[in-house]
């Protein structure tokens, strides 16, 4: 039943066809189910048929049961994978403008230069700094340039992919299905 | 060779094995002016596609063939949208095709322009868009096996008017469809089928409950061979009503917040609850927390999601019910066990409850009753072997507590949208496909005013179907809620000024009668059936009649109310 274990956080890898409209009906059906999701994504993958979506959601094992289920029902949808069942890297790209008056700006390129971020831009009042990291990272950074003063803010949203070398798999018989190339995935004939 | 789209189309139909359409044309009409006066298959224009929409259905239900709807652009497609989202919930396979402006004005919003696959994009379990000619046989191909296969559901094209005028290549109607997302899974998994097999060969108080999932798999053969082997009682959601016999000695009837108590009171009491192709509806299962915690559940159903959605499944088993049937059967038929000696209990505790909670209501001299009016014409008819269609509200649950039916398919009904005025539709559809039959339609006078102006098709198509109107003058569900719970009792629902149904019938056409007193409802029934051609009968009945029994939402068996007030001795009818 619902409620019965801790909602968690789950990133879902989603391959799906390159096609109008296949973004508006997952995010609609994920609206109309009333899922909590934090974070999507969306490219092509070096199949221009295929797009790979990232979806960043919460919910408790319940919940992810019927996401995962529900999504695999879109006819569109190719493959659902939840990445948080096996060791995954993650990661998020921020574009920041913070307000840079002459005694901060040293502090914010010490900053800057701690978190590896790149300064793309600059005025005698700004920095632009364009960072990448997972979640904690870039939430650690802007939690540090907030008292200067955070002009504008632009995220790229989650994207993840999954260890090539899996040395620690929670659930060992999920690697051979992620490894999985996508042309191989049984399709449906009917004669 | 090159053809214009519309050729195109109706070739693809044809090959697909199309032999009637529904629909309602318009501007950006799909067929082209070149296609409309000589079309190799049956086209019933409706007079609103909704419906049109809902005919299909019914066509569906009734044939187990993918019903089709083609309609125009805009104003047309939306007005479809009620009857697809009827479609998704109960499962209905079907195709609407829609026109479309030309590709290249799309989102101009020209006249009679909508995003139509934007609209649907919530209600379909596919839609697909056609912007060549070429195209077009593929993805009607794509459509047709998609509406069909797996959990079946409506399909929608959208055709602009480009691909329709525009010449392509018809190399043939494909023969394999290939979509490397879609791929249903019909065998169960055996381990699972086997798990299952003990589980029932050990229960002493199982039940069965199976739903429309066995209708649309065509599987009611392999249903009653499982009643049979195993000789557990059994009950059927509205949707599966026909999928058992009624008069199979191990038939309950149906469950849910109307259903008949002793079905319910196995639903609460038993061990092993087997559901095929159901998908426990809160309808079925009132308060979840009370529900199915004193047994093991085993679930089959070919669509995933319908598992573990709402209650705790122990065995599930995601496949076409017909196959999964077939191998459970092979197992259970070498289960050495006498199953009906070891259920006499069981059975017994069925009949205790039968005693303490017939199915009944108050008697009053000079009113119909509308238990009384839908169980005559129910018993009037049985054996003409009718294929009988309702609205929604309470005559829909009167004549699904005494439905009568031996086979699946006779029976099309709403179910989880619920959406009134679906009858006449339903009849029109099933009558289009069997001519020949008796089509019954029994409505309520709310609904049967959403979508009389029908009546007129009927005619036009030679469509022979004999409506009842349960006539309560009001909305009859609406104001026993009301009723119920509300300090406001009638908000609303009293329809104060109705049309005559007798002479709405007979300006359209149709043979219209009235019956207003217990006496008249046999003979009347009677010469309706009689009738040739299609009939309207206005039955005048008690308006302050309530469905009993109720199991309300968000409670359980224990709190079954049987009747409103308690009833005196003398008038007390049971009817089941």
């Amino acid at each position: 039943m619902k409620g019965q274990t801790p909602s968690q956080r789950h990133i879902l890898t989603l391959l799906v066809e390159n096609r109008i409209g296949v973004l508006a009906k997952i995010a609609g059906l994920i609206a109309a189910k009333g899922y909590n999701m934090d974070s999507v994504s969306v490219g092509e993958t070096m199949d221009n048929s295929v797009s790979r979506v990232t979806l960043v959601v919460h919910g408790d094992d319940w919940v992810m049961e019927q996401m995962v289920k529900q999504l695999n029902r879109v006819v569109d949808v190719i493959k659902v994978v939840d990445l948080t069942e096996e060791d995954f890297i993650e990661r998020e790209m921020i574009l920041v403008r913070v307000n840079a008056d002459s005694p901060d700006r040293a502090e914010i390129l010490r900053i800057a230069d701690i978190f590896r971020a790149k300064v793309v831009d600059l005025t005698h009042r700004t920095y632009t700094l364009e960072v990448t990291g997972a979640e904690d990272k870039i939430q650690a950074l802007l939690e540090l340039l907030r008292p200067f003063g955070i002009k504008e803010l632009v995220r790229t949203g989650r994207i993840a992919i999954g260890r090539a070398n899996k040395s620690l798999p929670r659930k060992p018989e999920r690697v051979a299905e992620n490894g999985e190339d996508v042309e191989k995935k049984s399709s449906a004939v009917v004669k | 060779m090159r053809f214009t789209g519309s050729e195109i189309l109706v070739k693809s139909l044809v090959e697909e094995g199309v032999t009637t359409v529904f629909g309602h044309p318009g501007d950006v009409f799909l067929h082209g002016p070149d296609m409309l006066t000589d079309l190799p298959f049956k086209h019933v224009r409706c007079r609103h596609p909704q419906v049109a929409t809902h005919a299909a259905e019914g066509y569906y239900k009734a044939t187990g063939r993918t019903g089709t709807v083609v309609v125009s652009s805009g104003s047309g497609a939306a007005n479809c949208v009620t009857a697809i989202t009827d479609a998704l919930i109960d499962s209905m396979a079907i195709v609407v095709l829609s026109g479309h402006d030309p590709a290249a004005v799309m989102g101009c919003d020209t006249s009679q322009e909508a995003d139509v696959v934007g609209t649907t994009r919530a209600c379909t379990k596919h839609s697909l868009l056609a912007l060549k000619a070429d195209h077009i046989p593929r993805i009607i191909k794509e459509a047709y096996y998609i509406a069909r296969s797996g959990r079946p559901g409506p399909v929608l094209v959208d055709l602009p008017k480009d691909a329709i005028m525009g010449r392509g290549e018809f190399r043939g109607y494909p023969k394999d469809v290939s979509i490397r997302g879609y791929n249903p899974q019909l065998y169960g998994h055996p381990g699972q089928i086997k798990k299952a097999a003990e589980l029932i060969a050990q229960a002493k108080r199982p039940v069965i409950y199976g739903g429309g999932g066995i209708i649309h798999s065509d599987a009611s053969e392999e249903f009653c061979e499982l009643v049979e082997i195993t000789q557990i009682p059994t009950t059927l959601t509205l949707m599966g009503l026909g999928a058992l016999p009624t008069n199979h000695p191990l038939w309950l009837g149906m469950l849910g917040m109307y259903g008949i108590p002793w079905a319910n009171m196995c639903m609460f009491n038993c061990d092993v609850m087997i559901a095929m192709g159901s998908r426990f509806d809160d309808r079925i299962t009132g308060k979840l927390s009370e529900f199915g915690k004193q047994c093991k559940v085993i679930h089959v159903d070919i669509d995933p999601t319908s598992i573990q959605k709402n209650i705790k499944v122990d065995i599930p088993i995601v496949g076409d019910v017909k196959y999964v049937l077939r191998a459970l059967n092979k197992e259970l038929r070498n289960v050495e066990r006498n199953w009906a000696m070891e259920f006499e209990e069981w059975y017994g505790e069925i009949e205790a409850c039968k005693k303490q909670h017939p199915l009944r209501y108050e008697q009053r001299e000079g009113v119909i009753k509308p238990q009384f009016a839908i169980d005559m014409i129910l018993r009037l008819t049985e054996d003409y072997d009718p294929i009988i269609c309702t609205g929604v509200g309470q005559h829909q649950i009167w004549t699904a507590q005494v439905y009568r039916g031996r086979k699946p398919r006779r029976w099309l009904t709403s179910g989880g949208l619920g959406t009134m005025g679906y009858g006449l539709p339903a009849a029109l559809g099933g009558q289009a496909a069997f001519p020949n039959s008796l089509v019954l339609n029994i409505e309520g006078d709310g609904g049967f005013q959403m979508s009389m102006s029908d009546l007129c098709t009927l005619v036009e198509h030679n469509l022979p179907v004999k409506t009842f109107v349960i006539n309560n003058k009001g909305l009859g569900m609406v104001r026993q809620w009301y009723q119920r719970h509300s300090a406001h009792p009638s908000s609303q629902s009293d329809l104060r000024h109705q049309p005559d149904f007798v002479k709405l019938a007979d300006a359209c056409g149709v043979a219209g009668m009235r019956i207003e007193r217990p006496e008249e409802v046999k003979a009347g029934i009677e010469k309706a059936i009689k009738t040739p051609g299609p009939v309207v009968v206005d039955v005048v009945v008690e308006q302050e009649e309530h469905c009993y029994p109720i199991i309300s939402a968000g409670t359980a068996i224990k709190d079954i109310i049987d009747s409103g007030e308690p009833i005196p001795d003398k008038l007390i009818q049971g009817w089941r």
